[in-house]
């Protein structure tokens, strides 16, 4: 029998309203419908027993606490690491999983704030990891190795990104109104400090993995040297790699998960602005405006007056209609550019 | 429940809360803290009567209350980040016993603290009612892609067979008398966790190909009982419709 978790990093129902709360809802589940299309290229059929193997792995290693600080510890949020281990698409299926059950059965993490805990810990921590671990792997030395500093840094980034995006967020569907900057460099400044946890784990445990069987490491699999075959003259020629190992698309993959995690927040940011809630632009606008200006001009009652519309139903049906509206053309547009990414690999395949 | 289907917050229990069927609890459940989360949090009678309901279904579900109140301490950091509100926010403000505090910040910080509880405690009651197995059949019948399904089922299946395979690894570092004290440390605990991964990965490619050899072509056969009745559903559907009428009465929507 395993323990409860003791220290949650997932959000709690209440903290965001609830149209941002269905906003993010729409965009992880956007999020992870791309990625179950995906995530075939990366596991084959395989896919359900070793996915569910490393959901119960990330489980586990979020048990893992480390000290931070003067006598507070953080946990692993492991996007980073099971993007590095078992693949980006993989990895968002897996954590997405994880944080279902974890709700469900665990009471971690709000049921309307699932959403939003797929999209920060789920989809944002695994699209920055990946794309850090994919850019710093095209500079570094093309050996198995390399994984190990590129997935540190993926790690480290991984977290205060999440942190941004929550900040982002929480300027949309937050109630009270923080002064902008503060909370951001609090926020992100300490996630940081987090971050430098997680990343340390997430590189010694991938160090730990690539020394015993670097063929598991996904993002590793092109980096190991061919087999050199002895040929009868005495030379030597490299083995043709196995089909699985050779990716065609890889180069493709690092712009669908950026572009994706834009499009997916651009979507919820975006239709909140046009779904009748000038809150959020309005919002850092005035606070910025407060922030330069005067410590004495009390905005008092803004967030105050705002947020009874906000909260009320009409308003609030509105956005999760916007929301739906901008998800749904944002990913037939996804769609399109997919299609059209894939049209010059078939002519040179 | 020796297959490790049960889990920790699930109590053993033959209450009307425990029959229903476990997707219409979850979409009760959804419903309900939707609605919770759209009050605004000046109403706090409103918020009152959620909890009343709430402690009726704990009542109904014969979870006792001081399971509700041990399980809640999860939310504490939330709680920490609540009360820090009234210091930080910005706006108006009022005079506490002789302390300043934004007027925004402790709406905010009561706001978070009332919903956040009122969820908490709903999950909690949903999963004290809910065994695994039955919860993984109600997420299928929610239409849940079966390959999300899957996965979850694997997870649930070796979630302790793995975490206890860890705490055999941290028997076997501290029976060599080590001990986790600072962050150099963490260089031994990783290596265990990358171990682990192995092991776990390897586990997996083992019960792949044990599935293989009976005959799994790519996807679990649909085990699906009979679907839930329209009383089942009108039962379940008590809970938000409570909540929507009182939220109602108290003039949120009229």
């Amino acid at each position: 029998m395993y323990e409860l978790v003791g220290e949650p990093m997932h959000v709690p129902d209440g903290f965001l309203d609830a149209a941002t709360s269905v906003g993010t809802g729409a965009a992880a589940t956007a999020g992870v419908a791309v990625a179950l299309r995906k995530a075939r290229e990366e596991l084959d059929e395989r896919a359900a027993p070793l996915a569910g193997l490393t959901a119960a792995f990330v489980f586990a290693a979020q048990m893992i606490n480390f000290p931070v600080g003067v006598g507070t510890s953080g946990h692993l949020m492991g996007g980073a690491l099971a993007a590095v281990l078992v693949g980006p698409w993989t990895a968002v299926l897996v954590m997405s999983v994880v944080l279902l059950i974890q709700a469900l059965l665990f009471a971690d993490g709000g049921l309307t704030a699932l959403g939003t805990n797929i999209t920060l810990i789920g989809i944002v921590t695994v699209a920055v990891g990946w794309l850090v671990v994919r850019a710093l792997l095209a500079v570094l030395p093309r050996r198995p190795a390399s994984v190990v500093p590129a997935a540190t840094a993926g790690a480290l980034l991984s977290v205060p990104a999440a942190a941004a995006v929550f900040v982002l967020l929480y300027t949309i569907g937050g109630a009270a109104s923080l002064p902008i900057g503060t909370l951001t460099a609090t926020m992100v400044g300490w996630h940081t400090l987090i971050g430098v946890g997680e990343a340390l784990i997430t590189g010694l445990t991938v160090s730990a993995v690539v020394a015993v069987r670097p063929d598991l490491v996904f993002a590793a699999r092109d980096l190991r040297p061919a087999l050199k075959l002895r040929q009868p003259d005495g030379s030597y020629v490299d083995a043709p790699r196995p089909a699985s190992a050779a990716t065609p698309r890889r180069g493709l993959r690092p712009v669908l998960v950026g572009g994706g995690a834009v499009a997916l927040l651009l979507a919820g940011v975006v239709s909140f602005a046009a779904s009748g809630q000038p809150d959020g632009l309005e919002y850092v606008a005035e606070d910025q405006g407060f922030l330069d200006a005067a410590r004495e001009h009390a905005f008092g009652g803004f967030a105050l007056a705002d947020y009874g519309e906000v909260a009320g139903v009409p308003v609030g049906v509105a956005g999760v209609l916007g929301v739906l509206v901008t998800v749904a053309a944002g990913l037939a547009l996804f769609r399109v550019l997919r299609r059209r990414a894939a049209r010059p690999e078939e002519t040179s395949a | 429940m020796s297959t490790g289907h049960g889990h920790l917050l699930y109590r053993h229990g033959d209450s009307f809360v425990h029959r229903l069927p476990a997707h219409v609890k979850v979409v009760a459940l959804l419903a309900f803290v939707l609605i919770v989360v759209a009050t605004p949090a000046e109403r706090y009678g409103t918020f009152a009567a959620y909890g009343v309901l709430l402690a009726g279904v704990a009542a109904l579900a014969a979870v006792p209350p001081g399971f509700l109140l041990t399980r809640m301490v999860i939310e504490v950091p939330f709680v920490a980040f609540a009360l820090l509100l009234p210091f930080v926010a910005t706006g108006e403000r009022v005079d506490v016993l002789g302390i300043a505090l934004s007027a925004d910040g402790l709406l905010a910080g009561w706001n978070i603290v009332a919903k956040g509880t009122l969820g908490v405690v709903a999950s909690i009651l949903l999963a004290a009612t809910t065994d695994a197995r039955s919860l993984l059949l109600g997420l299928q019948r929610l239409r849940l892609p079966a390959k999300l399904v899957e996965i979850a089922a694997f997870m649930v299946r070796y979630a302790d067979v793995i975490v206890s395979d860890m705490q055999r690894m941290r028997v076997a570092r501290e029976s060599r008398a080590f001990e986790g004290r600072h962050l150099g440390h963490l260089k031994i605990v990783a290596r265990s966790a990358g171990a682990l991964f192995v092991r776990t990965y390897e586990r997996g490619e083992r019960v792949h190909l044990a599935m293989l050899s009976r005959g799994y072509g790519g996807a679990m056969p649909v085990v699906d009982g009979a679907p839930a009745g329209r009383d089942a559903w009108a039962a379940a559907a008590a809970l938000p419709l409570a909540a929507g009428l009182v939220a109602a009465a108290t003039g949120w929507l009229g």
